[in-house]
């Protein structure tokens, strides 16, 4: 059994350990604001917070989880960074088909948590692992931008 | 009469569409059809929240004027939206036209997806209720605006009675109904009841504003319908569909297009701890690949399930061919003649003894839409019902596709339109195929006694190698300058599937042997010169192919744009004053290429970047009755690394109803043919596709995209669409910029790794 921490709240898991927390989360706590896109590591759709860093959940088995706090895109907009984040990208009406934003999002908190000021070598470095197949970079990266102006 | 639903067999037309829609929805008819509830599926908190409840009062009726809007007593206003929302913004659009015409407030709108309904929903440009074609805004601009007008008109009217004014002194705006002179004010709420008894005024009594008055058309006073929900993971997409005692079924597909299963050995699959039930789901030849499911209560273990089983493939029948072969094919086709698709003035003659000759044998790969969504659908089927739900964007067609698998009518199969996470039109399958299959399965899954709805879910794999493709093609031009360095005769030879071909469109959409999918941006050229011959090789493959972003435009206008730059180049001229010259009688085209130069500062030097060579291209395209002209600039390094450092892009898609939208599509739709260009394809080997995933299906990442610069031109135009037409210009914009940098074409495509030999 692995217990665990979503979003603040205590949750237990007797299934497979090997299961990835993105399954878990969607299919078990019914949280599906994160998404996936492909399973490996490649598109960052089903990016999680694990204890604040930045996780892809598609290869992160829920044993990996264990004793720890994951905070998912429901929860990180509640927080100082993930409120800025949700109106810049609102403010830029950033999202097409919005598949990917929640991943992007909180890549881009995950970004702006460890560094206020990102320059845009910082952002394609944070932010490259986060596939949008809408394209929708330019408003990503001027979101970002317009987020750390309002944290400052 | 159009397409879609003369497949369907069902009428409706023009007229209908735009007027005959605006039937009075009694409250009694509205009642009886949907218990008082919100139809169709919430989209998150802006159709679901409570401080914008959509669902009325369970007490008071809501004012159902016509199958466009409703208008609950507590202020809400619910656009119903027939059209699919993938991203393109058409929530956004069709609420801004209604509520225009309203005069309502932009917060009290909330959207709402129409379920499929081709008598009140049909899409007239289509000729079935369906998505595509960047159509939307066309077929609506008239239809929600006399919608909102006329929800408007028995506002006022309703008004008028009860506070005993002429209606023609009330004045609405921003949702308040006001009577200047008595001071009195009201919101729609508070006459959504009475309204609701005003007689439908007649089509030919409502006047629709003039373009000046406009307060929400073509301003920026309106944001996404869709951002709230997208934002904080609320939003509804097929793969968040969760219903009780619901199964998922991941699939094991056949290898190869035409394999059948010759054996399957369950015994592992059925020992994953948590699987209930293994289903083969046979295949449809030339439309779905043969599978077997692993049911299971979740997605891990369904795919745990699916990963153990073990599956023996008869590839007997199946297709074999590899990439290298087909190309040498489609390149010994497009050197023969082939059908006539397009002729004028006589281009053997012109070609026959030109100044300067040019021919160039061009190359496009096989493309994957590989939306962020990997497909799926969610059946629930009884013995006399089915409801689908899906980010659906051919409701007419896949109803009554659905209905067909499972033995029901068409009026027994329910859709329920949820976002779609991306289509890029692969979710307007030509042939439902990933509807079929979803039915399919869950016939088979009921005739065992499964009595479950069940959410099929296609891993990226499943989604790369299932088919549905951009054609690849093979394109063939030769083309003649005299001594002046103009035009004297074009010849294109193509070689490549018809999308058309083999599906229900195929009556409708081939006419003498021409898919014009196929040629369409090179055989209705704008470009004037006298002598043009386009032929068609179509290629018999049991290969399903599909419309891709854009089309045929996605390799027509590269091959087209390229050519003409190299003529350009040729003749020794700027490659906009060679254009200029050959589009004299196309204002619309002129006008995107002069703004385009303009604002990109065509003819000044770019910014040198140290280490790298720079180049600037053009290109300039009409797609979809929306004209775009692109200016590229690249910097490429001693390595071969090639950056697209910035597009300016100007846009004529007639009247803008969304400046906003209308921007983002541009800059998407160049992310998105870029990725294209520099480095997609799907390859075969012996019949099975090499690519599964990102990695080897690399996408465009933040580092890869381009500053974009994008200016609307100011027009009074019908509205056109915007979801496709920017995608097929900046891959000639970009060849041309490389050129100017490197002196080299690029005819094959993706670029690769051209560059750094
Ligand atoms: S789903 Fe996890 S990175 Fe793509
Ligand atoms: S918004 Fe569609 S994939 Fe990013």
């Amino acid at each position: 059994m692995t217990e665990l921490s979503i979003n603040g709240v205590n949750k237990t898991h007797d299934g497979d350990p090997a299961m990835p927390l993105l399954w878990f989360i969607r299919d078990e706590v019914g949280l599906t604001g994160t998404k996936f896109g492909c399973g490996v590591a490649q598109c960052g759709a089903c990016t999680v917070h694990l204890d604040g860093n930045a996780v892809r959940a598609c290869v992160t088995p829920v044993a990996a989880a264990a004793g720890k706090n994951v905070v998912t895109i429901e929860n990180a907009i509640t927080d100082k960074v993930g409120a800025a984040v949700q109106a810049s990208w609102r403010k830029l009406d950033v999202v097409q088909c919005g598949y990917c934003q929640s991943g992007q999002m909180m890549s881009a908190v995950a970004l702006l948590t460890r560094n206020k000021t990102p320059n845009d070598a910082d952002i394609d470095a944070a932010m490259s692992g986060n596939v949008c197949r809408c394209a929708t970079y330019v408003r990503i990266r001027a979101a970002i931008h317009d987020a750390a102006k309002a944290l400052a | 009469m159009g397409i879609l639903n003369r497949i369907a067999g069902q009428t409706a037309n023009a007229g209908d569409a735009t007027t005959g829609a605006l039937i009075n929805v009694s409250r009694r008819n509205f009642l009886q059809t949907t218990g008082g509830l919100a139809l169709g599926i919430c989209f998150g908190p802006v159709a679901c929240s409570t401080e914008k409840a959509a669902v009325p009062a369970a007490d008071i009726a809501p004012f159902v004027p016509n199958a466009f809007l409703r208008i609950g007593a507590d202020n809400s206003v619910t656009v119903i939206a027939k059209f699919l929302e993938m991203g393109q913004g058409t929530f956004t659009g069709l609420a801004t036209l209604a509520a225009e015409e309203l005069d309502a407030d932009w917060a009290q709108v909330a959207v709402e997806a129409a379920p499929a309904d081709a008598k009140k929903y049909t899409n007239a440009l289509l000729g079935g209720q369906g998505t595509g074609g960047s159509t939307a805004m066309a077929d609506s601009y008239l239809q929600m605006r006399t919608a909102g007008a006329s929800a408007r008109a028995m506002l006022v009217a309703a008004a008028a009675e009860q506070w005993k004014v002429p209606a023609g002194e009330i004045t609405v705006a921003k949702g308040v109904i006001r009577h200047a002179a008595s001071g009195k004010e009201a919101s729609f709420g508070q006459f959504a009841d009475a309204a609701a008894k005003q007689p439908v005024p007649a089509p030919e009594t409502i006047k629709l504003k003039d373009p000046k008055d406009f307060t929400l058309i073509g301003t920026t006073a309106t944001p996404r319908k869709d951002s709230q929900g997208k934002t904080d993971g609320s939003a509804m997409f097929t793969q968040d569909v969760k219903l009780p005692n619901m199964l998922v079924a991941v699939l094991a597909h056949a290898p190869k297009w035409g394999a059948t299963i010759k054996s399957v050995d369950e015994t592992a699959a059925r020992a994953v701890a948590g699987v209930v039930d293994v289903v083969k789901v046979d295949g449809v030849p030339g439309t779905t690949r043969a599978a077997v499911a692993v049911l299971a209560r979740n997605t891990w273990v369904a795919k745990q399930g699916r990963d153990a089983l073990v599956i023996e493939w008869d590839e007997s029948a199946a297709f074999a061919k590899s990439s290298n072969e087909i190309s040498k094919e489609f390149k010994a086709l497009a050197a023969k003649p082939g059908k006539v698709a397009a002729t004028r003035g006589d281009a053997s003659a012109g070609l026959k003894k030109p100044a300067k000759a040019i021919e160039a044998v061009y190359e496009f790969p096989y493309l994957s839409h590989a939306p962020m969504e990997p497909l799926n659908c969610v059946v629930d089927l009884k013995a006399d019902s089915c409801t689908i739900w899906n980010g659906e964007q051919f409701h007419t067609i896949d109803q009554m596709v659905a209905a067909g698998v499972v033995g029901l009518k068409p009026e027994q199969v329910t859709i329920k339109q949820v976002y779609a996470g991306g289509s890029f039109g692969r979710r307007a399958s030509s042939k439902s195929d990933f509807i079929v299959e979803a039915t399919t399965l869950a016939k088979a899954a009921r005739a065992k006694g499964i009595d479950a709805p069940i959410k099929m879910i296609w891993m990226r794999e499943d989604d790369m190698r299932g088919g549905y493709y951009r054609p690849a093609f093979v394109h063939a031009i030769k083309a003649g300058l005299d001594a002046e360095g103009r035009i004297t005769g074009w010849q294109s030879r193509l070689a490549g599937q018809s999308i058309a071909k083999g599906t229900p469109l195929e009556q409708y959409m081939i006419h003498d042997g021409i898919d014009h999918t196929s040629v369409e941006g090179i055989s209705d050229t704008r470009y004037a010169f006298e002598h043009l011959q386009v032929e068609l090789h179509s290629v018999d493959y049991p290969l399903p192919v599909l419309w891709w972003r854009s089309v045929g435009h996605t390799h027509s206008a590269y091959a087209m744009e390229t050519m003409i730059d190299e003529l350009a180049h040729a003749a020794g001229k700027d490659p906009i004053a060679f254009r200029r010259t050959l589009l004299e009688k196309q204002p619309r085209h002129l006008k995107v290429l002069e703004l385009a130069a303009e604002k990109s500062g065509w003819g000044t030097p770019l910014p040198e970047i140290a280490g790298k060579k720079r180049g600037r291209g053009i290109a300039v395209h009409e797609s979809f009755n929306t004209f775009v002209a692109e200016v590229a600039e690249v910097s490429i390094d001693a390595s071969g690394q090639l950056k697209v450092d910035r597009v300016v892009c100007a846009v004529d898609c007639g009247l803008a109803i969304n400046p906003d939208v209308i921007k983002a599509q541009m800059e998407g739709g160049i992310g998105f043919g870029l990725a294209a260009i520099l480095k997609s394809e799907i390859t075969f080997d012996k019949g099975a596709v090499v690519q599964g995933n990102f990695g080897d299906y690399p996408p465009l990442r933040i580092n890869e995209m381009p500053a974009i610069e994008v200016h609307i031109v100011p027009s009074a135009e019908k509205p056109s669409g915007v979801g496709e037409p920017g995608t097929p210009v900046i891959g000639p914009a970009v060849a041309n910029a490389v050129f100017a940098a490197l002196g080299k074409r690029i005819r094959k495509l993706p670029f690769g790794d051209q560059l750094s030999a």
